[in-house]
């Protein structure tokens, strides 16, 4: 791999993870929210490969192992949270809880 | 050659990103979602780290992505909550994309101004679960204890409750 591939690489996952960022600031609704979530830590997750790929080490991978883990905790959480917002107080948007209290 | 694979599959994953996010109708925003993850694990296969593009298919394509489409199930989709969120998308997008100019600014900045390193030397490490299981292991003991919080907390947002 050269080292233009590896600047171009960490580029692309800076603009993956910029993605995720102004989609979780413009949207409001809970879900896409949720959704650009993986996208700011599918970005990372690029960038650690890329980085593993550079120096011919494995820990890229093992670093990617933790992101996934870390995924499917939030995902688990935050679909969770979505529901029982919907279910006790018909929340879709985040923007209608600004109380901690309902 | 596999350079050129693991660009051309992440420029395409930034791009269904980008739809992803910018979409009014959750179903197409997941759908780009899926496309995002998966041009990602070709991204992975090309950097020859085939284990993360095998996960990266089964677990987050597959099972991330199917507990979402449960959920998506249940959300409002009619034609009115379409127009809701397309006009406010069109109203409030300019904001948030000054704030991420501002945050990338300096990240690309960063880039252009370090140039390349120079090239490391390739050193064949252990393999990923002589990491994970080596010096590695409180991580992962950390990262079972974060899922097992996860499940705990899932099950107790989401059990009924016998009056409100």
């Amino acid at each position: 791999m050269s080292g233009a591939t590896f600047l171009i690489l960490l580029a692309l996952s800076g603009g993956i993870f910029a993605t995720g960022f102004f989609g979780l600031m413009a949207r409001r609704a809970i879900l896409f929210q949720l959704i650009s979530l993986e996208m700011m830590l599918a970005g990372p997750a690029l960038a650690f490969l890329a980085g593993g790929a550079w120096h011919g080490s494995q820990q890229g991978q093992a670093m990617f192992v933790f992101i996934i883990i870390l995924a499917a905790a939030e995902v688990a959480l935050g679909l969770a949270l979505y529901l029982a917002l919907r279910r006790g107080a018909d929340v879709e948007d985040s923007d209608t809880i600004t109380g901690l209290k309902h | 050659m596999s350079d050129l694979a693991a660009i051309w599959c992440a420029s395409v994953a930034l791009a269904c990103a980008i739809l992803a996010v910018t979409r009014p109708a959750i179903v197409h925003a997941l759908i780009w979602l899926v496309a995002a993850l998966l041009s990602l694990a070709g991204c992975f296969f090309a950097l020859g780290a085939g284990f993360a593009g095998a996960v990266q298919i089964l677990i987050y394509a597959g099972a991330i992505v199917a507990v979402f489409v449960f959920v998506v199930m249940t959300a409002d989709a009619s034609p009115e909550a379409l127009a809701r969120e397309r006009a406010r998308l069109a109203q409030g997008w300019r904001r948030p994309a000054a704030a991420v100019g501002l945050v990338a600014l300096p990240l690309a900045l960063g880039l252009l101004a370090g140039g390349t390193s120079p090239a490391a030397a390739p050193d064949s490490g252990p393999s990923l679960g002589a990491i994970l299981f080596g010096p590695w292991a409180v991580a992962v003991e950390v990262a079972s204890g974060l899922l097992l919080a996860a499940l705990m907390g899932a099950r107790h947002l989401g059990r009924r409750r016998e009056e409100p």
